[in-house]
């Protein structure tokens, strides 16, 4: 089974395989190669408050980093997301306080671009670089946080690292890494009404669990992917982590190079050009082989609810919590129960019977100018019956969301405007669920806890969100628009 | 690091698939500055009641109180990249975590802090755990050097490892170091690169 199936074109004099995207991206950025280990070169490296053990281990081994100019700092997770005019010195607690201003101090130590607290673009590190185009086709890129998988949207090679990771990348600005197989996701047809990019990546786990990506990248393909927007192709690869997946990637084409024009760190005139006849050629060669691929068809998704504490535990909102009698075997049925447990919930019961106690809309998966445009077309239609939250997920896009009037239309609805950041997502920065509080989430994670100790979370998209807010229950969404 | 060639020492059975990190160390904890103190993060909200009690659970009984190894099921650290996750299971004593598959984020992690994750079939697994659910306390027995986990019923089974990763282990050695060697290699290829890149730099 050597790689005769292979098709080989000659180009330039040199034989050379038809290409994914990922093999393009990858097979550019090699170093070195040690048994099967390749040392890679990282464009640009993310990191956040939490980057701060890696650098305790640089301070600790008298280290530097090496290409400061390729770092971004942001602080999100540690964040208020009210009293900002404050500055700092609104945040109450000194340990939150002292991780704000602990990044504060590597970024100027180190000499890193820092988005803080104050800077008038700060935001999300997920939402932040395409926002300014440091986010760029053909890249490699890494960050101190799983969802770094978002930026693959871009047509880059994207992946979240760990803190050892990370100290190696702003040491060195390369990472060692065994190579990926490639699982393409291919996905054909016209999302329906009310079904958005968030209910998509929730079938899509659902269909291939949590560990079906594992060892994979993932390349998103097909004419739904085509007609996707840049922010809905963001939540797509944002959540590729919660499959298992090492990265997420899409084809960059003109929904890409329109979404990048004019923002600051991207090319601009004879660069420009230079880079566009480059990134024309990164997408797959139409006879590029993936190791695996698993075909959806778009029209068939409805909008998608989790009932359990894992993203795979997802449903369709017209279905009903599952009876774990019918789990394949006896581990998933342990698992379900114990989720059902968690959760509070019975078998059979309908999850749109699900009542709610609060809603949050934000998060670097759906925190974006689209998200809340979807939440607010909604929101217009009535009054929230419980606390909702909508957090943009940066300054750029509050202001944007400002100027569409959005806010205007969320403040009227009752739901609650606040200022950016990761807020309920990681429940970091004081945000978070009370013991037994179920909240209906934009989020990408319903882990037991997640959004604090003994919080109940079901994942959903923004419009979603936003009609569970208006009836205090899940709600099928398309329902209560047509109800309208 | 500390490096890592063998190990005898008590294993806790886990059955449920999907641990994420989250369990492991909680997000509220990520903060914590790296040290003894994470010993009681581990598992947090699964061993302690709020007043700071323990629940009944497997790590607060003996003899799991002094487990070395964790026989997992698949899907072992999946979710967030929190390398703190690995710190928590150290710092109490963990040293090896056997698992039908693992999360890649976490799998590396573990691999930089002396932490061996060995990847076995789901069959040798699920045997492994039964044993050890048959004789609470029973020890397993790794060998890096061999790439082997001797079982409960002294039947020997190999795993794979990366030789780089083994060898990393086995010396305890940073791969800062490492990459050292490369250094004029990293230099001409930056040198290249940002030449036809020029727009990025």
């Amino acid at each position: 089974m050597s790689r005769v199936w292979l098709a080989v074109t000659v180009r330039r004099g040199v034989l050379v395989s038809s290409r994914t995207l990922f093999e393009k991206i990858w097979s550019r950025h090699v170093i070195a190669e040690e048994d099967g280990e390749f040392l890679l070169y990282i464009d640009r490296a993310l990191i956040h408050e939490g980057s701060s053990h890696a650098f305790d281990t640089l301070r600790e081994q008298k280290r530097r980093l090496f290409r400061p100019r390729q770092v971004f700092a942001f602080n999100d997770h540690y964040v208020p997301t009210s009293g900002r005019s404050k500055g700092v010195n609104g945040i109450a607690v000194a340990e939150i306080r002292n991780m704000v201003l602990q990044l504060e101090a590597n970024a100027k130590e180190h000499d890193i671009t820092h988005f803080g607290i104050d800077h008038p673009q700060q935001g999300i590190l997920h939402i932040v670089p395409p926002e300014q185009g440091i986010t760029q086709p053909g890249l490699v890129m890494v960050g101190a946080d799983s969802h770094t998988s978002t930026h693959g949207a871009f047509g880059t090679l994207s992946f979240g690292v760990g803190a050892s990771e990370i100290m190696h990348v702003m040491a060195t600005q390369t990472l060692w890494q065994r190579k990926p197989k490639t699982l393409r996701i291919q996905i054909e047809g016209e999302l329906g009404f009310g079904v958005s990019a968030k209910d998509l990546i929730l079938a899509i786990i659902a269909r291939i669990g949590v560990g079906g990506g594992v060892g994979y990248v993932l390349e998103y393909a097909g004419s739904t992917v085509r007609a996707m927007s840049m922010e809905a192709r963001m939540t797509v690869c944002n959540m590729t982590i919660e499959a298992g997946g090492r990265a997420g990637m899409m084809a960059p084409d003109e929904t890409t190079y329109a979404y990048m024009a004019g923002r600051p760190y991207a090319p601009k005139g004879a660069a420009l050009d230079e880079a566009l006849a480059f990134w024309k050629t990164l997408p797959s060669d139409v006879d590029a082989q993936f190791d695996k691929t698993v075909e959806l068809d778009a029209s068939a998704i409805a909008p998608m609810v989790t009932w359990g504490t894992n993203p795979e535990q997802a449903l369709p909102i017209n279905a009903v919590v599952p009876d774990p009698r019918n789990a394949i075997d006896e581990v998933q049925r342990a698992e379900m129960i114990s989720a059902i447990s968690y959760m509070d919930l019975s078998p059979g019961m309908a999850l749109s019977d699900i009542r709610i106690d609060r809603v949050f809309i934000g998060s670097c998966t759906n925190a974006r100018i689209e998200d809340l445009r979807a939440a607010a077309a909604v929101a217009k239609l009535g009054k929230a019956r419980v606390p909702a939250w909508v957090v943009p997920g940066s300054r750029s896009i509050q202001h944007q969301a400002e100027q569409e009037g959005l806010d205007k239309i969320f403040t009227a609805a009752g739901f609650e405007w606040r200022e950016p950041g990761c807020s309920l997502c990681t429940a970091l920065n004081g945000d978070q669920l009370q013991p037994g509080e179920r909240c209906a989430s934009t989020s990408n994670r319903n882990f037991k806890g997640r959004q604090g100790t003994g919080g109940r979370t079901h994942l959903m998209s923004p419009a979603m969100a936003a009609a569970a807010a208006l009836n205090g229950h899940c709600t099928d969404v398309r329902t209560l628009i047509a109800k309208a | 690091m500390q490096p890592f060639t063998t190990l005898n020492a008590i294993a806790a059975p886990f059955d449920q698939p999907n641990i994420d990190t989250n369990q492991l160390c909680p997000t509220r904890f990520n903060k914590v500055p790296r040290g003894p103190k994470y010993a009681r993060v581990l598992f947090h909200d699964l061993r302690f009641n709020a007043d700071g009690t323990e629940k009944d659970f497997i790590l607060n009984r003996e003899p799991y109180r002094h487990a070395g190894i964790i026989v997992a099921d698949r899907n072992f650290g999946c979710g967030s990249s929190r390398e703190s996750a690995v710190y928590a299971l150290y710092e109490f004593g963990v040293r090896c975590v056997i698992a039908p598959s693992f999360g890649d984020i976490f799998a590396n992690n573990c691999g930089k802090n002396g932490l061996l994750p060995v990847m076995l079939p789901t069959a040798v697994v699920d045997e492994i755990r039964l044993q050890l659910n048959a004789q609470t306390g029973a020890t397993l027995a790794i060998d890096l050097v061999t790439q082997t986990v001797t079982d409960v019923n002294g039947a020997t089974h190999r795993f794979e490892i990366h030789p780089v990763r083994r060898q990393c282990l086995l010396e305890g050695l940073d791969d800062v170091d490492r990459t050292r060697q490369y250094q004029g290699a990293i230099e001409a290829f930056e040198a290249e690169y940002k030449g036809v890149r020029r727009w990025l730099y």
